[in-house]
């Protein structure tokens, strides 16, 4: 991006997407992003400075959530420019396609309480290694907003060695004060991730929905940290 | 020819649904009901020569698509 342009941001939109507007309106209000919707069907993402899959219930969370939503044409061009480094962002649905088209470890199972959960939670700054949350500092408490059915996450042994190996966890469940309690945990998610990072980093997703509390007005403005850390990185060159 | 793929989630993940199941099942009075496992079952029309064919296509629809190894196990059979 050149010095002083808007961030230019994708959002992918996916049959049964439901955050797309929100997404780009958290960006625009957030960033003064040039936000554009990226409909599945097709392959041109528009040479943007970050891709989001936002939210939803992509293909009716048939099969399993965000199986399908994987084999859209579009996650191509998604998977290319994750590999050359750009940033994504999934949240929520977006996180669980991330998981389903390898391009983030482990996979959402159903919420250990067996409930869809809308509510807020709080969750912990793991690590400032992403684009994401280089501006924040670790520790730092995040209160968002979660609405989702399938949050569980987990991975196998192994994958999970790595993803702790590599600093692969971005969020963690907490309560009010940072702290890891099991009843700040939703969902029964391995060791309270909420997020990860791939490997390279420029990939992160997470279950709650920072585009949700981007705004003061609306009570809660603690999700445009994560795109003010995005769009303060682009300004410097910083990469992932 | 019809080939079955079940679906079911790996032993030792996490099974909100099959918990519920075995609850129930318990409370019904069945006795000694121990893990259950709640997936899925897809029956699938597919063109092959013969069973052996027609279970690989099944296991590769299982591999590429209707199993998720990270957190499922899958059995394919042939129906005829």
């Amino acid at each position: 991006m050149s010095s002083g342009a808007r961030p230019r941001v994708s959002v992918v939109l996916f049959p049964g997407s439901n955050c797309d507007h929100d997404a780009v309106h958290a960006v625009e209000t957030a960033i003064g992003a040039d936000a554009r919707l990226v409909w599945h069907d097709g392959t041109d993402l528009g040479r943007p400075d970050l891709v989001v899959l936002p939210g939803g219930f992509s293909y009716g969370d048939y099969l399993r959530c965000g199986a399908l939503a994987r084999f859209s044409p579009v996650m191509d061009s998604v998977r290319d420019f994750a590999e050359n480094g750009g940033p994504v962002l999934g949240i929520c649905n977006g996180f669980q396609v991330l998981c389903e088209a390898g391009l983030l470890p482990g996979a959402l199972l159903a919420n250990s309480g067996q409930r869809f959960l809308c509510q807020d939670v709080f969750v912990r700054v793991e690590t400032i290694r992403t684009p994401f949350t280089a501006d924040l500092t670790k520790g730092d408490v995040l209160r968002l907003p979660i609405a989702h059915g399938d949050g569980n996450w987990r991975a196998e042994e192994a994958t999970w060695d790595d993803v702790v190996a590599h600093d692969q966890v971005v969020f963690r469940y907490c309560d009010p004060a940072g702290e890891r309690v099991p009843s700040a945990n939703p969902n029964g998610s391995h060791d309270d991730v909420a997020g990860v990072c791939n490997r390279a980093r420029n990939v992160v997703g997470l279950m709650p929905h920072p585009e949700r509390a981007s705004e003061e007005i609306l009570g809660n403005a603690d999700g445009a940290r994560l795109f003010r850390s995005f769009a303060a990185g682009l300004l410097v060159g910083r990469s992932a | 020819m019809k080939v079955q793929v079940t679906v079911v989630p790996k032993s030792g993940v996490l099974d909100p649904q099959g918990k519920a199941i075995a609850g129930a099942l318990t409370r019904l009075g069945f006795p000694g009901v121990g893990d259950v496992r709640a997936g899925k079952v897809f029956r699938v029309e597919v063109e092959a020569n013969d069973a052996a064919e027609a279970k690989a296509l099944a296991e590769q629809m299982a591999v590429k698509l209707l199993c998720n190894p990270v957190i499922e196990e899958f059995e394919a059979e042939v129906l005829g």
